[in-house]
């Protein structure tokens, strides 16, 4: 079996402009959707309380709700969760309430009114815990960014560090904007996702980019996008069988996880499907643009005389 | 060109037998067991307590599967959870008599059933985390403030012993915040006792302050100083919570600082909830001041209008009591607190022990305050209660303090309990709480597995179905990498989470990247026309550069979520750089191995099975090579 059968380098910089422009677009709704609806943070960033319990019918969500407006909550959520038989119930933080006893006392509240409620999951995040995940999340953001940077910038040059960034920073952006759009719930196991994602998908600029010098070095007389072109068509086989792959790994999490892994491997489907696009088609043009030429690799040292200059770094 | 010496194919079966025991473990599941322990530190549990467990069990006609001793205390096994149950009730009546005064924890516990050579081995399944397998979480914030403030109250009530002592006399000494301000009438007697403090209290740092008229000294603690207050509550605090929660009978409590003021811990298999935090949340701390028994002070207080220096709390059958707001002595002082008798009147008591200072300070308030009362308070968030107020007799020297009368035995117990397990160093507050029922740890496990084990079968029907020998050869090797894994985190003992699993899931779903690129890499250089060994060789060769680049920056990725993330993050985390780690040795070194084992031999090899090879015209770069 073979999928692949490309006779010619496909001509993908010759649509270089194109892809960016939709790139472009793409990436400006995610950033007014994440402005405009914001993201639906889960209780482990706002703090909060949050109660699953399991019914053994059906649950009536309606009374479920009398039952905690009569003990006397404000402002709580109650949805299904899974099946019609577990219910999901939110709290937020409130000021002086004595937070730790919530739990004890919803489910009071919850089999005065139906018995044989069961009490399955209970998480209670105090303000000051929150407020440090979020801190420490965009912590490592920034550490990766900057890892990454430092990494590819010594193994290539700051051109390729640059574009491989630039691409994949726009595919967190995306994720992020999917989440804000559907108002999925941004827990810290989808934030763990976009950070996995974003290492995965530097994998991918990374095999491009490596063709790239190989070519460089290798072939004489061809124009950069010639070069680029080449190092794209003679990977996509490879790109597309590892994402696809990887794929179906998160897909068999998708089905079988339960809800617990569901928006883990939704963010995780999200960045592969925009990881093999920005990698490829947004970071390649980027390279490019930058002034990618054929002299930065075949005489290393006018490279290191010239990267004083531009500040290369190889 | 495609043969590995020797020693590479040894180290390959050495690591995939030594894989392959340490997964072991996992498979065999656990068996319900009970384990005893000992709730007291001068209770040991040794060979006799295991031979009174096996004729426990005799007795009582329950069978079981195997006792064993070990730094945890006796642990038996049982075929089910009934007779678990059984067995449970049957120690719990023979090592605790009388339930108030619990010597032994006997709790119920989950042993791993895998055999004993295996153990022996240090070869023991994967520690299941609480999402995993149900139980409690609990974040405590220790209020250092609050410890600071309490040393700061305890200090300035040496100050005045001292400076009695001195016969310094003082206008005036109070802690107002953070720090301790003393008035004086004259400058003379400041200086004098500037020294006397700086002497007397190397932890201070004293500032003179005020001006001629009204001379005052202000005492504020030294950085070192509050250091040291703060990780020695923070470690009081987690003894005592150990004490607190041997009450619960759990059998593998966690209890760990985490950062400079936190403390977790994880109580797996537990469910009641509400008792656990009830016992856990009990942030008492204790307080020993006295009582202001003048004519019509209390009644004044009760007015609205309590005599300076006091407050108005209320004693354990609801009546209101006076007491000075000055502080005798603190839980700190308190080394330890039995119930007993009395040796006279043999009426229900509870003995006090305290430390040298607490002895001599106690010496002299009793001297001094013959046939007055002395209250014992438990201060819980700030809302304190007297547990018991006792007439000093006589004066009480040595450190040993016997509080009796009105008390029967089981509140002698009680108190005796909150006194010990009461003097928490600095109030706590839990700023984070998971409950998981076993039902959905159970079914995470489920979920968790069935997601790995489908997403494996579907790649590998894929890649044999695609790469025909090279898939197979592939598919082996993400097996080895799954067995690799699993035994690293056994070995290390990991804590397996949910999150852990989905990690492994990825991992193997990433890890295939790597021999996706050596089979194209591989085909590329066959339709180049290349002959099949050295298209193998070539194939391995330049993909090993990539298969490190593109890891690394997983690796950078995964190294992030260790050092920031937290709790299921973290999980992640730990699987995911492990992963990445035995990938690369598993997608290069182990297929590589395979394909030699397969290819090598063969001197003129004319066909490898790679799946088809579109030979019809190369392209067009390669051509002008």
């Amino acid at each position: 079996m073979e999928f692949f059968r490309i006779k010619k380098d496909i001509p993908f910089m010759r649509h270089a402009l194109v892809f960016n422009v939709i790139s472009l677009v793409t990436f400006l709704l995610a950033v007014v959707f994440l402005f405009t609806k914001g993201l639906h943070l889960s209780i482990e960033f706002t703090g909060g309380t949050l109660i699953e319990t399991h019914y053994g019918q059906s649950a009536d969500l309606e009374k479920i709700r009398d039952a905690l407006g009569k003990s006397g909550f404000t402002d709580y959520a109650v949805q299904n969760f899974g099946s019609s038989q577990d219910v999901m119930i939110r709290l937020p933080l409130k000021g002086d309430q004595n937070t730790a006893q919530i739990g004890e006392s919803v489910l009071q509240a919850l089999s005065a009114e139906t018995p044989g409620v069961e009490l399955r999951r209970v998480e209670f995040v105090g303000p000051q815990v929150g407020k440090e995940l979020a801190e420490n999340g965009a912590l490592a953001l920034l550490l990766v960014i900057i890892g990454i940077v430092i990494y590819l910038a010594f193994r290539f040059e700051w051109r390729f560090s640059v574009s491989a960034i630039i691409a994949n920073l726009h595919d967190v952006v995306i994720i992020l904007g999917f989440f804000a759009f559907f108002q999925w719930e941004f827990s810290l196991s989808v934030l763990a996702a976009v950070l996995a994602v974003l290492g995965y998908s530097v994998n991918e600029s990374v095999v491009v980019f490596d063709r790239v010098r190989e070519t460089f070095k290798k072939v004489r007389g061809l124009s950069t996008p010639q070069v680029l072109d080449h190092a794209i068509t003679s990977t996509i086989s490879r790109t597309i069988i590892t994402h696809g792959s990887t794929q179906l790994m998160v897909l068999s999490m998708l089905i079988f996880g339960g809800e617990t892994l569901y928006y883990f491997s939704l963010a995780l489907t999200i960045g592969i499907c925009f990881g093999i696009y920005s990698s490829v088609l947004v970071a390649s043009p980027l390279v490019m643009w930058l002034g990618v030429s054929r002299e930065q690799f075949v005489k290393p040292k006018k490279v290191i005389e010239g990267a004083n200059e531009d500040g290369a770094v190889v | 060109m495609n043969r590995y010496p020797l020693w590479k194919y040894i180290t390959i079966a050495v690591a995939l037998v030594l894989g392959f025991v340490y997964t072991l473990p996992n498979f065999f599941g656990e068996s319900p067991a009970v384990q005893l322990s000992s709730a007291r530190a001068t209770i040991k549990v040794d060979d006799k307590s295991q031979a009174r467990v096996e004729e426990a069990l005799k007795a009582a006609g329950i069978a079981h599967d195997g006792i064993q001793l070990d730094f945890n205390g006796v642990k038996t096994r049982f075929k089910d959870t009934d007779t678990q149950l059984k067995a449970k009730d049957a120690l719990e009546k023979a090592f605790n008599p009388d339930p108030a005064d619990a010597q032994y924890v006997v709790a119920l516990n989950l042993l791993s059933a895998s055999p004993q050579w295996l153990t022996a081995l240090h070869a023991l399944p994967m520690y299941l985390g609480l999402d995993l397998r149900g139980g409690v979480h609990f974040l405590l914030e220790v209020d250092m403030k609050g410890a600071l403030q309490k040393r700061l109250d305890s200090t300035a009530a040496d100050l005045r012993t001292v400076l009695r002592d001195k016969n310094l006399r003082h206008a005036g000494l109070n802690r107002e915040g953070d720090r301790i301000v003393v008035k004086f009438r004259d400058a003379e007697t400041q200086t004098k006792a500037r020294y006397v403090i700086a002497d007397n209290q190397p932890d201070l740092d004293v500032v003179e302050a005020g001006d001629a008229s009204e001379p005052r000294l202000v005492a504020t603690l030294k950085p070192q100083a509050q250091n040291k207050i703060g990780e020695f509550a923070l470690k009081q605090n987690i003894t005592t919570l150990h004490n607190r929660i041997n009450e619960l009978g759990v059998a593998e409590p966690v209890i760990q600082q985490q950062g400079a003021d936190r403390i977790v811990v994880q109580l797996p298999g537990v469910q009641d909830t509400a008792k656990a935090k009830d016992i856990l949340g009990r942030t008492a701390t204790l307080e020993i001041r006295m009582v202001d028994d003048s004519p019509g002070a209390l009644e004044a207080a009760l007015a609205g209008s309590p005599p300076y220096g006091t407050e108005v709390y209320n004693e354990r059958g609801g009546q209101p009591l006076l007491v000075k707001k000055q502080v005798v002595l603190t839980g700190d002082r308190l080394t330890d607190a039995q119930p007993g008798f009395d040796n006279q009147t043999q009426e229900p008591a509870v003995h006090l022990t305290l430390d040298a200072a607490g002895a001599r300070i106690f010496k002299d308030v009793t001297r001094e305050n013959i046939n007055k009362r002395m209250a014992i308070l438990l201060i819980e968030k700030g809302k304190g209660e007297v547990v018991t107020a006792p007439v000093i007799r006589s004066e009480i020297g040595g450190g040993r303090v016997q509080i009796s009368g009105r008390m029967t035995t089981s509140e002698a117990n009680d108190t005796a309990l909150l006194l010990r397990a009461g003097s928490l160093a600095a109030p706590m507050e839990i700023i984070e709480e998971r409950t998981i029922g076993p039902s959905l740890g159970a079914e995470n496990i489920q979920k968790g597995f069935h997601s790995t084990m489908w997403g494996f079968v579907a790649i590998a029907i894929f890649m044999i179905a695609y790469y025909q020998v090279f898939g197979v050869v592939s598919v082996l090797a993400l097996a080895s990498n799954l067995l690799f894994l699993v035994a690293l985190l056994s070995l290390l003992q990991a804590t397996l989470t949910l999150p852990g699993i989905a990690a492994i899931a990825l991992t193997l779903g990433m890890a295939i990247d790597a021999n996706v690129l050596i089979n194209e890499r591989v085909r590329e250089e066959l339709r180049a026309g290349m002959p099949p060994q050295a298209a193998i060789s070539e194939g391995y060769e330049r993909a090993f550069n990539t298969i490190l680049d593109s890891n690394i920056t997983t690796l950078i990725a995964g190294l992030a979520l260790l050092i920031f993330g937290s709790g299921p993050v973290r999980g992640f985390a730990v699987v995911h750089c492990l992963g990445i780690l035995t990938s690369i040795f598993s997608s290069v070194v182990v297929s590589r191995g395979l394909v030699n084992l397969i290819y090598g031999r063969q001197k003129k090899l004319a066909k490898v099975s790679i799946g088809q090879i579109w030979k019809a015209g190369t392209a067009a770069v390669n051509g002008k090579k």
